[in-house]
């Protein structure tokens, strides 16, 4: 493979500010002082590596990666796929995904979870896979609830899945949330409204997605995310430091 | 006038990773085993060679309270300044992945891992840069993940001149980088508190 350059600068104007009042947590665990910018060393350029031995198929089947046998998980059977890409549009390939969620009644199993919907005994909650030759990837799944969480007194969390990607290089680490189409309580969630950019937010949205969805089986949603592109130039001597 | 339309996509902004993180990257952690193997816990392998050691501290928030939800994640070279990563020049030990994930305590707030001391990697424009590794911190709250490195208290005459150190214009901010080497049961231990605001905030960079 050939050696790429430089990371894009991140767009921390489209990214949410690290102070965000209306998400009360942030305000005590807000940098105040700005971020010091680098330029890209191999610190940055270089990231962890995945394969196939990491993980097991079954990962990426949230239906039945947690369930006993000949049982799977309750709700809303879905299908979940899209790719990682870069901003020059190129796909990710080998980059690991892994995605944990509430239940169909908006449950986590954690044990710092009391919120009063019940626990599914065939529900983990978690997956992993990792993209394909052409950046896609595909998660079975149920679709999760919307839950209540302590901020304001009466605010509830739009269904969503957290979505955890590598990239190629460290900077490239991502952590981000799937909302799904339709969902009134995505204009009024304060974790989404801390993005300031609605472009960005619509980006977060993933779109149903009749086509891709099983007949008499589960619906399809699609979710594409993108990590920050890099310069075609090539730096393997700058890197190195000749 | 309109100009031609550039194509590049934006990237994905950024989501909290909540509390619940550990769900989906520490499931055992979040009360329950799922995974055949979980990953990140074996930063540097049985084969490294170099110094063990370990790195630990509490992640504080502004008001002098040790987070209790945080997920670190750390990155390094090995101890010859090599990243396991196709794209870096020079090999690595069988084993070495140079990538570990922790979480902290549910109830004190401290995190360590065992790694070993990484080596000086080269930097830009021919500068080698002092053995650091490199931290990147999640948590509810935090809306972008943290980035900031992990210097060594040992590495003085290195420190001093490492490219990256010196580009923060605040000597006295420069010390929030450093570990704190320090001994227990004969073993090297290295102490890395993380400040996310206040008195001392610990420098962030964006990279």
């Amino acid at each position: 493979m050939a050696s790429q350059g430089e990371f894009y600068q991140r767009d921390r104007r489209r990214h949410p500010p690290a102070l965000a009042p209306d998400y009360k947590t942030s305000t005590s665990r807000s940098p105040r002082y700005s971020l010091i910018s680098l330029q890209n060393s191999a610190s940055e350029l270089t990231g962890p590596v995945f394969g196939h031995n990491d993980i097991d198929p079954i990962d990426s089947d949230l239906l039945h990666n947690y369930a006993k046998a000949g049982e799977s998980a309750i709700g809303q059977r879905m299908l979940l796929h899209g790719r990682v890409l870069d901003e020059n549009a190129r796909p990710i390939p080998n980059t690991l995904v892994e995605i944990w969620q509430a239940n169909a009644g908006g449950r986590y199993r954690h044990k710092k979870d009391t919120y009063l919907a019940p626990i599914d005994p065939n529900f983990g909650g978690c997956g992993r896979t990792l993209t394909d030759d052409e950046g896609r990837y595909v998660f079975h799944t149920i679709k999760p609830g919307p839950y209540p969480w302590r901020n304001w007194v009466n605010d509830w969390r739009p269904a969503h899945i957290h979505v955890s990607v590598f990239g190629a290089g460290f900077a490239q680490r991502l952590i981000t949330q799937c909302y799904f189409e339709g969902d009134p309580l995505i204009p009024i969630c304060p974790i989404v409204q801390t993005i300031p950019d609605p472009q960005a937010i619509e980006q977060l949205t993933a779109a149903m997605d009749l086509n891709a969805s099983a007949p008499l089986d589960m619906l399809a949603y699609k979710f594409d995310i993108v990590l920050r592109g890099r310069r075609s130039t090539v730096f393997a001597n700058r890197l190195e430091g000749n | 006038m309109i100009p031609q339309k550039l194509d590049y996509l934006k990237e994905s902004a950024s989501q909290t990773a909540g509390p619940y993180v550990h769900i989906g990257l520490a499931p055992g952690a979040a009360g329950f085993e799922i995974y055949k193997k979980e990953l990140g816990w074996d930063i540097a392998g049985p084969n490294a060679k170099g110094e063990r050691i370990r790195v630990e501290g509490l992640v504080i928030d502004a008001f002098g309270s040790p987070v209790k939800d945080v997920l670190l994640e750390a990155w390094q070279a090995n101890a010859d300044g090599v990243y396991a990563h196709p794209e870096h020049a020079g090999e690595v030990e069988e084993g070495f992945r140079g990538w570990g994930r922790v979480i902290t305590n549910f109830e004190t707030g401290e995190w360590g891992f065992d790694t070993v001391k990484p080596g000086r990697v080269m930097g830009r424009n021919g500068k080698a840069m002092a053995p650091h590794i490199n931290l990147w911190i999640v948590a509810r709250g935090i809306n972008v993940g943290l980035n900031t490195r992990v210097y060594f208290s040992d590495e003085e005459a290195a420190n001093a001149e490492d490219p990256v150190i010196n580009l923060i214009e605040w000597e006295r901010r420069r010390a929030t980088l450093i570990a704190k080497r320090g001994e227990r049961d004969g073993k090297p231990v290295y102490r890395f508190d993380v400040r996310l605001q206040g008195e001392d905030e610990t420098v962030f960079f964006d990279i």
